[in-house]
């Protein structure tokens, strides 16, 4: 994979970042765990989405969306498995992969470094998460769920608060360039 | 075959991706299947790192709340000691005062039964220096009417006689007091054997010969009324043990009166023989004279000499 992207003509050049050996898959089996971990202790801990974070950071940052979308299939359909019988194996699978690859997408075209913009990403990418979810359940499963609420509105801010800080985290894990 | 452009591939998978989902989806619905496999696959993976955590997350709250957390408890710890002591100190206050409680009810009924015999209470308020004589001191002396050789009783029984007196104490001779002793009998023969003490806390039964076989362990002894000092038929002791001697029985007598733990004793005003009550009579208002006022109980009374 190329180390860097000529988007514009040789205008702007958008660096894809390399991660440390393993990086990827620790990270990512780090945030399931602590997904499933964290509200037995933490109830209030459940508002996070630490999977779709993962998804967004690694596909922001790998800017490959075939990568991304495999990724948040992975993500997906693991915590579909973590996540009881009453959540179908492929509820989240379609949500991430679809998260992956836009991420990914979006990544290879814009500047993701700057914490405002990823605050603003992935308010978005976790509002359009929300509503994947919700047209899959409605469509597929017969399970009517409203589009939004304020709970929605209000994990959408923490969890870019909380992206923030977690993406300078991943950040480290990043091959020296 | 047409080739797919390369910028276009992602998209296909994409498709692709999220059509097999679709699928996964469609089947698990369709055969109410829950794709188990995979569940399982994932739990066993992921359950040992949940097991280690919450085994971590239970180390970090032990360990706060038996350490970091005991600095206030050690605190607490202090003040309940604290407590515990003031506590234990008022346990002991109102157990002394329910057991003068009972102590006082107990001469208040002895005193109401006899209330036409003259006496005065008085409290025990100290003993004596030396351990050879049994004695002890009273709070109330010669202005209350006390003389010596006036009797000195407890609703238990025989405590000793008044020997000594000063204006407001007088000096008692206990019963076991091997200068003491008491006319006495057996409560059921009525056989008249005079009570002596031995300077040891039991008595002893005098005059009884080797041959009498009427006298045995655990029978009771009281007084005769014939030392005009103490009226009849008050407790004296019970026949503790018998041993032959070489003329007269060694028999050895427990008091009735506890001597070892006196704190408020009677005295008998009055140097006349004295017809008492027995204890079991009742107080019965009905037969208390008149003229006798209850304030009886601690008034002083004028000596009546034999």
């Amino acid at each position: 994979m190329n180390d860097t992207y000529d988007l514009r003509s040789g205008e702007l050049h958008i660096e894809v970042h390399k991660f440390r050996a393993g990086a990827i898959v620790l990270a990512t089996a780090f945030a399931l765990v602590l997904q499933a971990f964290l509200p037995i202790y933490f109830p209030k801990a459940a508002i996070l989405d630490l999977p779709l974070l993962v998804t967004i950071y690694f596909g922001l940052s790998r800017r490959n969306p075939s990568t991304g979308l495999l990724l948040g299939m992975a993500i997906g359909i693991l915590q579909d498995s973590l996540s009881g019988r009453t959540v179908p194996l492929g509820l989240y699978g379609i949500a991430k992969t679809v998260i992956g690859y836009l991420a990914s997408s979006i990544g290879a075209r814009l500047d993701t470094e700057h914490p405002a913009a990823r605050f603003a990403l992935t308010v978005a990418f976790f509002a359009l998460h929300q509503g994947l979810i919700v047209l899959t359940r409605r469509l597929l499963l017969s399970q009517p769920e409203p589009w939004f609420t304020m709970h929605l509105g209000v994990a959408a801010l923490i969890n870019a608060v909380v992206a923030v800080f977690l993406f300078m985290l991943l950040d480290r894990l990043r091959k020296p360039s | 075959m047409v080739g797919i452009p390369s910028r276009h591939k992602s998209l296909f998978l994409l498709g692709g991706v999220v059509l097999l989902q679709v699928l996964l989806l469609a089947v698990q619905i369709k055969r109410d299947s829950q794709g188990r496999l995979i569940r399982v696959w994932t739990v066993g993976a992921v359950s040992p790192f949940e097991r280690a955590g919450a085994h971590g997350i239970s180390h970090v709250r032990d360990t706060w709340n038996h350490y970091f957390a005991l600095q206030n408890t050690s605190r607490e710890n202090e003040e309940l000691k604290r407590e515990n002591g003031a506590l234990k100190l008022q346990i002991t206050q109102l157990q002394s005062k329910a057991a003068e409680a009972d102590r006082l009810a107990g001469l208040l009924k002895f005193r109401q039964t006899n209330l036409d015999v003259p006496m005065v209470s008085a409290r025990v308020i100290f003993g004596s220096a030396d351990s050879a004589s049994q004695t002890i001191y009273l709070d109330r002396g010669e202005r209350d009417g006390i003389r010596p050789n006036m009797g000195v009783i407890t609703p238990d029984g025989v405590v000793g006689k008044v020997i000594e007196c000063y204006k407001d104490t007088a000096q008692v001779l206990l019963l076991t007091d091997e200068h003491s002793g008491v006319g006495a009998m057996m409560a059921e023969s009525r056989i008249q054997k005079p009570v002596g003490g031995t300077g040891e806390p039991l008595l002893q039964l005098k005059y009884v010969s080797n041959e009498d076989n009427s006298v045995n362990p655990g029978d009771r002894i009281v007084t005769s009324g014939t030392d005009r000092i103490f009226p009849g038929d008050l407790p004296v002791g019970t026949i503790a043990d018998i041993k032959p001697g070489s003329t007269f029985k060694q028999i050895r007598v427990r008091p009735a009166a506890n001597l070892e733990r006196l704190e408020e004793v009677f005295v008998l005003l009055t140097l006349k023989p004295l017809e008492m009550k027995q204890d079991s009579a009742a107080p019965n208002t009905e037969s208390v004279p008149a003229s006798t006022p209850s304030a009886a109980v601690t008034a002083p009374a004028k000596p009546v000499k034999p």
